[in-house]
C-alpha cells in the first residue's frame, strides 16, 4: 500500500508543480492547436479526410514529445532527482508517478485537440478516441523512461525525439489503424499489447536509468 | 595474447573460407529459381546478412541483460560492439534488399516489403543508440542506460514486425513457412553455408572490435596511472 501512496504523493507533486508554474501544459495546448492549423494549410485542397486522420496522430505524438522533453526539467535543474533517488521509496514509483502526470497532460491536451480537430476537419469517432486513450498509455510509459535517459545526457532535448520516434512507430500504426479500419478491434488489441509489454519493461528498468 | 590473436586469425580465416564457399555455391552450384531466375541468387547473401543482424542484436540484448543482472560493466563493451556489428549488417540488409527489390519489382524501395521496412525502423532505433552513448558521460550509468535501450531493441523487433504486418499488404515472397523451408536441398545447403559464413564474419568483427576497444581502455588506464 505504501507503494501506491508514494506514487500518489509523487504524482501530486508533479501536478502541483505544473499548476503553480504553468510551464508545460499551456505550451502543449497551444502547440497542438497550432499544428492542426498548420496541417490544414499543408493539405492540398481535395485531400481525403484519411490524410487528416494521419496528421492528427502526428500532432498527438509531437505534442507528447513536447511534454516529455519538459518532464524531467525540474528534476535536473533543481537537482531534484538526487533527492528522489535517495528517498526510501521504490524507484519505479517515480516512473509510475511521472507517467501518470504525463497521461494527465496528454488527456488535457486532447480535450482541446479533438474538438479542434472535429471543428477543422471531420467528426471524431468513438474508435478513434479509444485508440488515442490506449496510445496515451504507451506513449507515457515509454516516453517517461526515455525522457529520464535523455535528461541524463548532454544532448537532452535533441536526443529524446531520436530515441522516442522509432519506438512510437508501432503506436502510430495501431492508432491510425484503430481510427480508420472497419474492424478496429485488432488494432486496439495491438495497442493494448504494446502498452502492456512496454509498461512492464519500462517499470522494471527505470531504476537502472536513474541511479548513478 | 598471441594465442588469442591466433584464435581471432583462425576465426577470420574460417569466415573468409565459408563466405567464399557460400558465394561460389550460390553462383555455380545452386539451381536457378524457376520464378525469379538469376537474381534470386542474392537471396543467399541478403537473408543470411539479415539473420546475422538479428543475431547480433539478440547477442547485444543478452549481454545487456547480463550487465543489468550481474551489475558487471565488462558486458557493456560486448553489448556495444554487438550493436555496432548488428547495425553494419542491418545497413547491408537494406542495401541488398533494395537491389533485390529493384530487380524483382523494378523499384528501389517498397513499403510493402515487410523485412526491409522493419530493418529501416531498426536502423533508426539503433542509430539513436549511438547518439545516446556519445552524448552521455562514460560510466556505470551510461552502461546501464545503453543496456536498457538494447533490451528495448529486441522487444521492438517482434512488436514492429507485428505492426508492419498490420499496416501493410503482403508481397514479400514467403520462403520459410511452417512446413519448413520451401526450397530444394541444394539451395538450402548453399543458404546454410552462406549463413555460417556471415555469422562467422560477424563474430570475427565483434571480437576484433572488442579487442581494440579493450586495448584502448587499457591504454587510457595506463596513461592515467603514469600521469598521476
Amino acid at each position: 500500500m505504501t507503494y501506491l501512496a508514494d506514487v500518489a504523493a509523487l504524482a501530486r507533486k508533479d501536478l502541483l508543480l505544473e499548476l503553480r508554474s504553468r510551464d508545460t501544459l499551456p505550451a502543449m495546448l497551444l502547440f497542438v492547436v497550432s499544428t492542426l492549423v498548420v496541417f490544414h494549410f499543408s493539405l492540398p485542397s481535395g485531400s481525403s479526410d484519411l490524410a487528416a486522420v494521419g496528421l492528427l496522430w502526428v500532432a498527438i505524438v509531437f505534442t507528447a514529445l513536447l511534454g516529455l522533453t519538459r518532464a524531467f526539467v525540474a528534476e535536473r535543474e533543481q537537482r531534484l532527482m538526487d533527492g528522489l533517488v535517495l528517498a526510501p521509496c521504490d524507484r519505479s514509483a517515480i516512473w509510475l508517478a511521472k507517467g501518470l502526470s504525463i497521461v494527465a497532460f496528454l488527456l488535457l491536451a486532447e480535450v482541446v485537440a479533438l474538438p479542434a480537430y472535429a471543428l477543422f476537419f471531420e467528426p471524431v469517432s468513438g474508435q478513434m478516441v479509444a485508440g488515442i486513450l490506449l496510445a496515451d498509455l504507451g506513449i507515457a510509459a515509454v516516453g517517461t523512461l526515455l525522457a529520464a535517459m535523455a535528461a541524463a545526457s548532454r544532448a537532452r532535448e535533441l536526443l529524446l525525439p531520436l530515441l522516442f520516434l522509432p519506438l512510437a512507430i508501432p503506436v502510430i500504426v495501431g492508432g491510425v489503424g484503430a481510427s480508420v479500419a472497419d474492424d478496429p478491434a485488432r488494432y486496439l488489441g495491438f495497442l493494448g499489447l504494446y502498452d502492456l509489454i512496454f509498461a512492464i519493461l519500462s517499470w522494471a528498468s527505470f531504476e537502472y536509468v536513474v541511479t548513478e | 595474447m598471441s594465442l588469442r590473436n591466433n584464435r581471432l586469425g583462425a576465426l577470420a580465416l574460417a569466415a573468409a573460407a565459408l563466405l567464399s564457399a557460400g558465394v561460389a555455391l550460390a553462383f555455380y552450384w545452386a539451381p536457378e529459381d524457376a520464378d525469379q531466375g538469376f537474381s534470386q541468387r542474392i537471396f543467399y547473401i541478403h537473408v543470411s546478412v539479415a539473420l546475422t543482424a538479428y543475431a547480433s542484436f539478440g547477442w547485444a540484448a543478452w549481454k545487456a541483460l547480463r550487465l543489468l543482472w550481474r551489475r558487471d560493466e565488462r558486458y557493456d563493451l560486448e553489448s556495444y560492439t554487438a550493436v555496432h556489428v548488428g547495425v553494419m549488417f542491418g545497413v547491408l540488409t537494406l542495401v541488398t534488399g533494395s537491389i533485390w527489390a529493384r530487380i524483382s519489382w523494378g523499384v528501389w524501395w517498397s513499403w510493402g516489403e515487410r523485412q526491409l521496412v522493419l530493418f529501416l525502423v531498426l536502423f533508426l532505433f539503433y542509430s539513436a543508440y549511438f547518439m545516446l552513448r556519445y552524448s552521455t558521460e562514460p560510466g556505470p550509468r551510461r552502461a546501464r542506460m545503453s543496456a536498457v535501450y538494447a533490451l528495448f531493441g529486441v522487444v521492438l523487433i517482434p512488436i514492429s514486425f507485428l505492426a508492419i504486418r498490420l499496416a501493410e499488404n503482403f508481397i514479400h515472397p514467403v520462403v520459410f513457412t511452417r512446413e519448413g523451408p520451401q526450397m530444394s536441398g541444394s539451395m538450402f545447403f548453399t543458404f546454410l553455408v552462406s549463413l555460417a559464413g556471415m555469422v562467422a564474419l560477424a563474430f570475427a568483427l565483434h571480437q576484433t572490435e572488442l579487442a581494440g576497444k579493450r586495448l584502448d581502455l587499457r591504454l587510457q588506464e595506463l596513461r592515467k596511472a603514469l600521469a598521476s
